[in-house]
């Protein structure tokens, strides 16, 4: 296909904004799909990506309009993935921004829409919903254009359900998002922007074509990783599998790969020929880290190998997923796992729990700390419990947050990001009504339960996004939880120094809540190394036995002993106490214990 | 002919009652004045079919119920006309039912031990309980008894009931010790999920749980201060050489807890003979029936293996005052918590065996439970 009959585009919009509706409409009509064949959503393949309205993987569908063949490359709708989405991006020319008519524009959308216009991409606004009736066009397209520039005649007012207008969105895509421009007769480039894993076919890579034409069985290289292998098929999806004898420059689609490891064919890598291919690789590719961290225990330790077995067949569809088997003295044997951010670790966390039907204990999230140790050495902590008690410098990861609240919320948004150690950057007046407010925070202070103090104080009204922003000084400690005398690993936090005393007594308190009454004093205590900060105890019972007990009632008694020895196995010994597993969710909610 | 066996405790089941209190969970049949003597047919025909199982001194027999000295006089009497001698000879009464006439009766017939359900001594607590007799009818019922020559006198206490403050139970105990019975039976109140008392009281129950934690102590201090024996949990008698000597223990009770076998006769009635334990079914009619037929009456039948029957002996031997031996109980033994629960002063190492210590028992139930292996 000649490349000026091409253009390959994305769309940009917040969870129920109607993305995956206006997906599906382009898809009927451009005869893509038949009636028949039409599903809800077709593009969210997942069970929960469905359930809860959010795009997590990428994929790429081609469409035929008017002589043209249009590739929409769905991007995953959140920070978490934004690298994910940049690489998206990058393989497209434009692309939709979609805003809710009702809703007007969320933190998460700009962030999408400042990052493709950061990646040159040209942005084709439509205001979707116009048909409900709280629906505000006008509106909602001037604040666009306020944010974006360009006029409020250029933004196509549709309705994805009912399908008004949706032809114009195409036409306008046509018109207005330039054709690709590589290099017909360069050696072949192709970025992968998304990859997923079959498991009768390995690893299949979506790519975009930049330069050149990649010809079935071709022997491969991805440049970043060094991976080798054969194209073993090309093709497109429309929207399933169509394969092609080449891919031209320009074009969008897969290729399968044979391989069976998704972490050695990472998103961003460019692939060219083996022999006679490119030199230098397309820009951008980074090894994405993972910033947020958890140990995840099975309930019953009985289950950790079908932990182990869910992880590793999670890993190969999801190489941002990090794990590596952890021991606690309190939780038994589970991994330690490193996500990209805070909705990745929930995903993982639901798709465990529900694809591979398994009880689990997550522990509190904290951030990866660079640590530089007093023989100056560096090293980078994933683990409270691991935290050197002497450091020499500690550096933070830091975010650049966007929150976009009405304005009758910005004092109770900018005290909660104040209280999480946020400095304030700057704020906008999007329109009359709403404000851009931008901070630096420490993603140490968001990873637990700010998102959800953000909505409770602004009655649900806030969006928030936010970027990785390198890391910077932190004065930040480490603080221990003791039971009984005994330090409980897996309540250990690092807190910044200042927030150290009030964190460690209401972590105590809540404690002293959730473990129960035992046989004899339990001393819970907080402490900085040896100094203890903050001490709670739970009283010992004075009574728990049975009072009456014949001949009569002898089995009756001997199974409610059973049972109440069963329901000691389901707690945790630690120092001989029996914790509760839900003990060591206290320090998820210490903020909503204390704001209550 | 079979040769005799070696059961040593005997128990009678005599449901009949008056009226249901709100908080019994025995098998009762209330009024039915004209199947009594039915009952006590089909009962002396299954004592029939089961007697075999006795050895030949029995030791103990025990007639409960119910209220067994509710049962009409004369089907009462051809039952204890019926029974073997034995050493110790309970019978339960209700305060209200005690009068000359059946203390005389009892006596005549061996009955050498009599429990009374006195319960509480306040009126509006014997209300909420749904108590037939009042504080004065458990006095008479004592000197009734004294004056017919019984000097083996159980009270039967309940402590924890909804609306009973500290000080309502120091005086129930003050007027118990006033009579100065032999012996002492405390329970704590339970309420079961789903009864009618669980219904009408439970949520006044939820509100004074904490209170009440210090009843069961107060219990035992006030009892054993007064010089009796805490020899079961709950359970207390006077003792310690003030008697001559005498066994005030309840012995047929003593020798469940110690894990001997024992024949149950009567509905609901519960029997543990060797690696078997059977219960009659509760249903009156069915009982009759099937034994006027000459059949045995219908049973529900658990099988003890040595482990189960290793945790019993575990779980009632830990609630007496005597020290359990640990010889044949190692495999449900957990001997690590057995040193941790040693080290924290709740379980003694003595002569023979372990045993509880004080606070160890206030704490039984958890106790036993760290004990067991898992």
């Amino acid at each position: 296909m000649d490349q000026s009959r091409i253009r390959n585009f994305s769309i940009i919009a917040h969870i129920d904004h109607g993305k995956s509706t206006l997906a599906d409409r382009v898809l009927q009509l451009t005869e893509t799909v038949s009636e028949r064949e039409m599903r809800d959503q077709l593009l969210d393949s997942m069970e929960l990506e469905r359930e809860r309205g959010i795009t997590i993987k990428a994929q790429a569908v081609r469409v035929q309009w008017k002589g043209h063949e249009l590739n929409l490359i769905d991007t995953p709708g959140h920070v978490d993935f934004t690298y994910e989405v940049s690489r998206s991006l990058q393989a497209c020319e434009g692309a939709l921004l979609v805003v809710d008519a009702a809703q007007g524009i969320e933190a998460q959308t700009l962030a999408n829409a400042y990052l493709a216009i950061e990646n040159d991409l040209e942005i084709v606004p439509v205001v979707n919903k116009v048909d409900l009736p709280s629906a505000d066009p006008d509106g909602t397209a001037a604040e666009v254009c306020e944010l974006l520039g360009g006029s409020p005649e250029d933004v196509v007012r549709i309705s994805a359900k009912t399908g008004l207008n949706v032809e114009q969105v195409l036409d306008a895509i046509v018109e207005r998002i330039p054709p690709p421009d590589g290099a017909v007769d360069a050696p072949p480039r192709a970025l992968v922007f998304d990859s997923s894993y079959d498991q009768y076919r390995g690893v299949i890579a979506f790519v975009r074509v930049v330069d050149g034409t990649l010809p079935t069985g071709a022997a491969l290289r991805a440049m970043a990783t060094g991976t080798d292998f054969e194209a073993e098929e090309l093709g497109f999806m429309a929207p399933g599998r169509m394969p092609v004898e080449t891919l031209g420059a320009g074009e969008v689609g897969y290729v399968v790969t044979g391989l069976k490891d998704v972490s050695r064919l990472r998103v961003g890598d460019t692939l060219t020929l083996r022999k006679g291919g490119a030199t230098t690789p397309l820009p951008g590719y980074k090894d994405v880290k993972p910033m947020v961290f958890a140990g995840l225990f099975p309930s019953d330790s009985d289950d950790y190998p079908e932990l182990r077995d869910a992880l590793e067949r999670l890993k190969l569809n999801d190489g941002a997923l990090f794990y590596e088997p952890e021991t606690s003295q309190a939780l038994g044997f589970g991994f330690r796992c490193g996500f990209l951010g805070l909705l990745h670790m929930e995903i993982v966390r639901e798709r465990l729990e529900r694809e591979f039907d398994l009880d689990l204990l997550v522990t509190a999230p904290t951030v990866a700390y660079q640590v530089k140790e007093r023989n100056g050495e560096w090293l980078e902590v994933h683990n409270p419990a691991e935290m050197p008690r002497e450091v020499d410098e500690v550096q933070e990861p830091y975010v650049r947050a966007q929150v976009i609240v009405p304005k009758d919320y910005v004092g109770s948004a900018m005290e909660l990001c104040t209280e999480r150690r946020g400095r304030f950057d700057h704020m906008e007046y999007l329109s009359e009504s709403r404000v851009l407010l931008t901070y630096d925070l420490p993603l140490g202070e968001i990873v637990i339960d700010f998102y959800d103090q953000l909505k409770s104080r602004t009655r649900g009204y806030a969006s928030f996004d936010y970027d990785l922003a390198g890391f910077r000084d932190g004065d930040v400690t480490r603080v221990d939880v003791l039971v009984a005398g005994e330090q409980v690993d897996a309540l250990s936090l690092i807190v910044h120094r200042d927030a150290a005393y009030e964190r460690g007594k209401l972590l105590v308190e809540r404690l002293r809540e959730e473990i129960p009454r035992q046989m004899f004093d339990v001393a819970i205590q907080a402490a900085i190394g040896s100094r203890v900060i903050a001490r709670e105890t739970v009283k010992a019972k004075r009574k728990d036995v049975l009072a009456k007990c014949y001949g009569g009632d002898i089995t009756r008694k001997r199974k409610l002993l059973e049972k109440q020895k069963k329901g000691k196995k389901r707690m945790k010994q630690v120092a001989g106490v029996e914790v509760p597993q839900e003990a060591f969710l206290a320090v998820l909610n210490l903020d909503g214990e204390k704001r209550k | 002919m079979r040769r005799s066996g070696l059961v040593r405790h005997l128990y009678v089941h005599l449901p009949f009652c008056a009226h249901r209190c709100g908080y019994c969970d025995f098998v009762t049949v209330v009024g039915r004045r004209g199947e009594h003597a039915a009952y006590v047919d089909a009962l002396l025909t299954e004592f029939e079919q089961e007697r075999w199982r006795l050895a030949e001194g029995v030791e103990t027999a025990f007639l409960g119920g119910g209220t067994p000295t509710f049962t009409e006089t004369a089907a009462l009497e051809r039952i204890l006309s019926s029974l073997p001698v034995v050493e110790e000879l309970t019978v339960e009464a209700n305060p209200e039912t005690v009068t000359p006439a059946l203390a005389a009766l009892l006596g005549a017939h061996g009955v050498n031990r009599v429990s009374l359900g006195a319960q509480s001594f306040r009126p509006r607590l014997l209300e909420v309980l749904e108590r037939v007799a009042g504080p004065d009818d458990v006095r008479r019922a004592v000197h009734t008894l004294r004056d017919a020559g019984f000097d083996n006198i159980s009270l039967d206490l309940v402590y924890g009931i909804p609306g009973q403050s500290a000080s309502d139970l120091e005086a129930d105990l003050a007027d118990a010790l006033a009579l100065e019975p032999e012996h002492l039976s405390c329970y704590e109140l339970e309420a079961k999920p789903g009864t009618r008392f669980t219904h009408a009281h439970g949520e006044e129950l939820q509100r004074q749980a904490e209170a009440m934690e210090g009843y069961f102590e107060q219990v035992v201090e006030t009892l054993t201060g007064a010089g009796y024996r805490w020899y079961e949990t709950a359970n207390f008698c006077r003792g310690g050489g003030g008697d001559n000597g005498r066994e005030l223990r309840a012995r047929h009770n003593l020798g469940i807890w110690r894990g001997h076998d024992y024949l149950g006769v009567g509905i609901g009635a519960v029997s543990t003979l060797g690696g078997e334990r059977r219960r009659n079914l509760p249903s009156l009619g069915r009982y009759v029936a099937a034994l006027a037929g000459g059949e045995s009456p219908p049973r529900e039948l658990e099988v003890l293996d040595a482990e189960t029957r290793a945790v019993e002996l575990l779980m009632l031997g830990l609630r007496l005052d005597e020290p359990l031996r640990l010889g044949g109980l190692e495999p449900v033994v957990d001997g690590g918590a057995l040193a941790r629960l040693v080290e924290r002063h709740l379980v003694e190492r003595v002569a023979g065996g372990i045993r509880l210590s004080p606070r160890g028992r206030l704490l039984g139930g958890a106790v036993t439970a760290e004990l067991l292996s898992a």
